[in-house]
């Protein structure tokens, strides 16, 4: 343990390292302040955390759990990029492949759908774990609303890539959720159009169901993650509960 | 931070000056309202990196391991094909909609597909928007008989609508929420028991969120699980 440490440490008084991350070697509370503040992505956070915040009775760690799934999301999803053509009949084909040819190829897309369906358990999860324990309140208000925007992009992710592998389950799941729109007064037909690109789910709501799906909603939700948790520390930390004065 | 109410009060002109060379000193006021809204002062504090940060790498390889450990044991479904031409019965969205599916079943797609969702959303959103929901007060605090005659004129007209509708797998979590909240108007802050006085202590958001929390539940696991051919019922374990 101590010759991996101090060999961490040769490691970070390197020039290089010194060139990559600004906050450079020690670990005396400063440098450990730094290492936060002068990192692009973890300067979102706040140096320090209460200690009441991390327990696991806090939060039990959905939202870290909910960002979790949603990592393993895009690595997976990055990778099944490489496999696979928005059109029809080659998508389903490229399923087959997945499942015949690519090395690993199921695993890869289980890993994919697994995740996808616990990000939709988590965000939930962490919705409500949020409400009941009155995080919602002031000054948190509006870090809840960009909760149900980031609530509502899960659930878009999620039925987008619901109709990319293009077989029955896929298309009739989409079709019966497009129906839907057509219900909106007044002008659900054009919504619909929209959306599909065409009056069914055919080859263009499959090109249109891809782009949302790997570029739009992905890119939006990741700049909304990013909002989230600068508001975080703008609201002055997690929540906790006020201590009782006895 | 300015906690120092004198250095607000005190207007400080800052001098209008953007040539760096001539006037190369910058101070930061840094304002009350554009501070971090940090309340409770006097709390134990770890630091970030590393403590809260390998936490949340725990986290992760957690819920990481979970996930491969699940996708060497289940495989993702694939079916046959897109075929426009062969409905399969029932058509079934995906889980996390069947929910509002299972409404379809009894209303008419605006009002299921459009209306329900539609509220849910706004309500969601508005939910940190309004007093009651800040105070967190007991809904049995004050007024009691007068609330009390209130919610249970809601909760009985809300039940009749559903049974006209024919929707008793939604009345039924009504009714359970229901009569537990009237039931919490019995109790008092001074009960003997610890659940008594938790019941009696809750708000009206309390009351209404876990009703939609048990909503939603129901109606997804009756969608996902209950549902055969022509959305009638079925056991889980025929197919
Ligand atoms: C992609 C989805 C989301 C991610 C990755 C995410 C992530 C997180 C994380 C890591 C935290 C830190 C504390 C915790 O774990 O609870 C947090 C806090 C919070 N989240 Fe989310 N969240 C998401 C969606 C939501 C939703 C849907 C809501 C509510 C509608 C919400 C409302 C909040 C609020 C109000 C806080 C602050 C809680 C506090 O100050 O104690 N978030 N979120």
């Amino acid at each position: 343990m101590a010759t991996i440490k101090t060999e961490f440490e040769k490691l970070r008084s390197t020039d290089v390292w010194r060139t990559i991350f600004r906050s450079g070697s020690g670990s005396s509370n400063l440098h450990r302040s730094q290492a936060v503040q002068q990192n692009i992505f973890l300067h979102l956070f706040s140096v320090k955390i209460r200690s009441r915040a991390l327990e696991f009775s806090a939060t039990w760690y959905l939202g870290a759990l909910t960002l979790s799934t949603f990592f393993v999301l895009i690595a997976t999803g990055i990778l099944l990029m490489f496999y696979y053509h928005p059109s029809v009949p080659q998508a389903y084909a490229d399923m087959k492949d997945l499942q015949f040819v690519v090395a690993s190829g199921v695993f890869l897309r289980n890993l994919h759908r697994w995740s996808a369906h616990a990000m939709v358990f988590l965000v939930f999860a962490h919705m409500f774990k949020v409400f009941y324990r009155g995080a919602y309140r002031p000054p948190r208000q509006f870090n809840w609303v960009i909760g149900v925007f980031l609530l509502l992009l899960t659930l878009l992710l999620s039925y987008t890539g619901y109709l990319l592998p293009w077989d029955q389950l896929s298309f009739w799941a989409v079709t019966v959720g497009s129906n839907i729109a057509k219900a909106v007064p007044l002008m659900g037909k054009q919504i619909r159009f929209l959306m599909l690109g065409g009056n069914e789910v055919n080859a263009n709501a499959l090109l249109r169901f891809y782009v949302l799906h790997c570029v739009i909603l992905p890119l939006t939700a990741i700049l909304l993650v990013g909002v989230h948790f600068w508001r975080i520390r703008k609201d002055g930390g997690l929540h906790v509960p006020e201590k009782k004065t006895p | 931070m300015t906690e120092d109410p004198k250095m607000q009060e005190t207007k400080i002109q800052a001098e209008v000056q953007s040539d760096v060379r001539k006037n190369p000193r910058r101070i930061a006021f840094i304002l009350r309202r554009a501070s971090p809204h940090v309340k409770t002062q006097d709390d134990a504090r770890v630091m970030t990196y590393p403590t809260a940060l390998s936490r949340f790498v725990i986290a992760l390889e957690v819920a990481f391991l979970l996930l491969v450990w699940i996708s060497l044991l289940v495989n993702a479904p694939l079916e046959g094909i897109a075929d426009p031409m062969h409905t399969p019965n029932p058509a079934k969205a995906p889980w996390y909609f069947l929910g509002l599916q299972e409404l379809l079943h009894y209303f008419p797609p605006v009002v299921a597909g459009v209306l329900v969702p539609g509220l849910v959303v706004g309500a969601l959103i508005v939910i940190p928007y309004f007093n009651i929901n800040i105070e967190g007060e007991s809904l049995w605090a004050k007024d009691r008989k007068r609330r009390l005659m209130i919610i249970s004129a809601v909760l009985v007209l809300f039940c009749l609508f559903l049974l006209a509708y024919d929707v008793i797998v939604a009345l039924v979590p009504t009714l359970l929420i229901g009569v537990l909240m009237l039931w919490s108007a019995r109790f008092s802050s001074e009960s003997p028991r610890l659940v008594q006085r938790w019941l009696f202590s809750k708000p009206l958001s309390f009351w209404i969120m876990s009703w939609f929390l048990i909503e939603l539940t129901v109606l997804t696991v009756v969608g996902t699980f209950f549902r055969g051919p022509g959305w009638g019922w079925i056991l889980p374990w025929q197919s």
